[in-house]
């Protein structure tokens, strides 16, 4: 559906976005996440056509953008970040507007509109101008504007940036509803965000793509590496250790500030591999009074901070 | 071209929503209806030769002030990014608001009409220098248009615009009184460039091919520039 190849753009002497690839299938939603300043924006404006690449190339289906922007704007619904709308205009005004530009014909615009609106629940605000809503509602309308002419590909800047979190659930709650139907490319820093919407995710670093998987596989291979937290008593802590890591899948024992005369040790396991069953066959052999055991897969968020971690 | 119509039309609407508009009409009638009633009765004839003599100094401060938002504010909000990623080519942009500058420089002339009813009625009015000179001041506010968009088109700050603006104006209105002081090679050149001698060509009811081609010329240079300012911005 998008298949974008070696795209670079360079501001001066920054390289903003360097030599990013990748492809989005029809009906998929893609998140694109990475820390502020990653290049994410930059990619995005370079999708809708707002901004030219230095270099690369974006095909929306058999489309390329540098020679078929139009079409490929016509094709493309966009809200960018923290929804930049005429603060003057009525929301009623706005949307039929934005119909109008979109080539709408006269008699549809009305109902859609208002289907829409009842979309995005903006019913109430219609007759408002936009410059005195709330963010929530602006993000609502930003939302209606991309979607008004129901374009088969939705490309959204950071939709809950700046959001209260009623407000991030509902406007997750309007992606999903649509992404079943559409492709969603969507931008966010938030890391659960993109693992609750997305099906897949793409971490920008420094312009450059450090990840691409499905958010699924993402966890699986990266978050491999899980830790197993136990807490001993009656237990001598070096021969806990001793004894504990003679069990096959553990990686390294860490032992933990001892408290109250517990040991607490955290036991990193080998990517791959479930250690659990055999650490707690070996605890049974001993007489430790065991008071916590517990696994922690790696999250999102750790392979995040990893990822992107200025080295 | 749909696109464009679309856009000049929210444009001209969005002039009368904000207090501008008002304000701008306001002064505009206020300051032509002050110095042509000053000293109209003291010649004592039934023209508006001085209506129009005085438009090109007025509209060099007034049209800047028409369209100084119209760039420059979309960059500041950032509602341009969301204009130019809908289905709209640069033209399109550029097109539409500058369609609007002159129909809001058209709505703003229309109370200006008052004056010659009131003249004719004082005494036998020539309407055909009348007709020119309406004429000869659309001709005149598109091309400042033209400018004052382009002034707007190269800053995000509309008191930048405006002062860009009113100084290539006002250049464009003052240029052949400082033709005298020019080598003789140069006078013709700066004469040729002054707005006022061609404005007051046609407001004598004279309809000249080349004072027509000098303010399209104006016009499209002043558009021509704020598209290649536009994409400079990609």
């Amino acid at each position: 559906m998008i298949c974008v190849e070696n795209l670079t753009k360079t501001y001066n002497t920054v390289r903003a976005v360097d030599g990013i690839s990748f492809n989005v299938q029809q009906g998929e939603i893609l998140g694109l996440l990475g820390p502020n300043g990653a290049g994410k924006t930059t990619t995005l404006r370079m999708l809708t056509g707002f901004l030219k690449p230095t270099s690369g190339s974006i095909h929306v289906g058999d489309l390329s953008i540098a020679d078929h922007a139009l079409e490929i704007k016509k094709a493309l619904g966009y809200l960018p970040e923290s929804a930049p709308l005429y603060h003057d205009m009525l929301v009623y005004d706005y949307l039929r507007f934005v119909a109008a530009v979109r080539g709408m014909d006269a008699p549809r615009r009305e109902d859609r509109i208002r289907e829409i609106a009842g979309l995005c629940g903006i019913e109430t605000v219609m007759h408002q101008p936009i410059g005195i809503l709330s963010k929530g509602y602006k993000q609502r309308v930003g939302l209606a504007h991309a979607m008004i002419d129901d374009p088969d590909v939705l490309v959204l800047d950071e939709p809950t940036s700046g959001l209260d979190p009623n407000q991030i659930v509902e406007i997750r709650e309007i992606i999903r509803r649509i992404g079943k139907a559409k492709t969603i490319i969507f931008s966010t820093h938030i890391l659960s965000e993109a693992e609750a919407t997305c099906d897949r995710v793409l971490i920008i670093h420094r312009g450059r793509i450090a990840a691409d998987s499905s958010t699924v596989r993402l966890k699986e291979t990266l978050g491999s590496r899980s830790q197993v937290h136990l807490t001993l008593r009656q237990a001598d802590p070096d021969e806990a250790r001793r004894e504990l890591s003679a069990v096959p899948g553990v990686a390294g024992i860490e032992a933990l500030e001892p408290a109250d005369g517990q040991v607490r040790l955290v036991l990193a396991c080998r990517p791959g591999s479930d250690p659990r069953a055999d650490i707690y066959g070996r605890i049974r052999r001993t007489d430790w009074v065991l008071l916590d055991f517990h696994q922690e897969t790696q999250s999102l968020e750790d392979i995040f901070r990893e990822l992107t971690k200025e080295s | 071209m749909r696109q464009a119509l679309s856009i000049c039309r929210k444009e001209f609407n969005s002039y009368f929503t904000s207090p501008i508009a008002y304000i701008v009409i306001a002064i505009f009638l206020l300051v032509t209806g002050w110095f042509f009633f000053a000293t109209f009765f003291l010649f004592n004839q039934a023209s508006l030769r001085n209506f129009f003599s005085l438009l090109p100094s007025v509209f060099a401060f007034v049209v800047p002030a028409v369209t100084m938002r119209q760039l420059a504010e979309e960059f500041n909000v950032g509602s341009y990014e969301t204009l130019l990623t809908l289905p709209v080519q640069f033209t399109d942009v550029v097109v539409g608001k500058f369609l609007a500058g002159v129909a809001f420089i058209a709505a703003m002339l229309v109370p200006t009409l008052a004056y010659p009813v009131t003249v004719a009625l004082l005494g036998s009015l020539d309407w055909g220098p009348v007709a020119g000179g309406y004429l000869g001041a659309v001709a005149l506010g598109a091309a400042f248009a033209a400018i004052g968009l382009f002034a707007s088109a190269v800053t995000r700050n509309q008191i930048v615009a405006f002062i860009v603006g009113l100084a290539i104006c006002f250049a464009l209105t003052l240029v052949d009184q400082v033709a005298i002081f020019m080598p003789a090679g140069f006078t013709a050149v700066f004469t040729y460039l002054a707005v006022d001698v061609h404005f007051q060509n046609i407001a004598k009811g004279v309809i000249d091919t080349r004072d027509i081609v000098y303010f399209a010329s104006l016009c499209f240079i002043g558009l021509y520039a704020t598209h290649l300012a536009l994409r400079s911005k990609t």
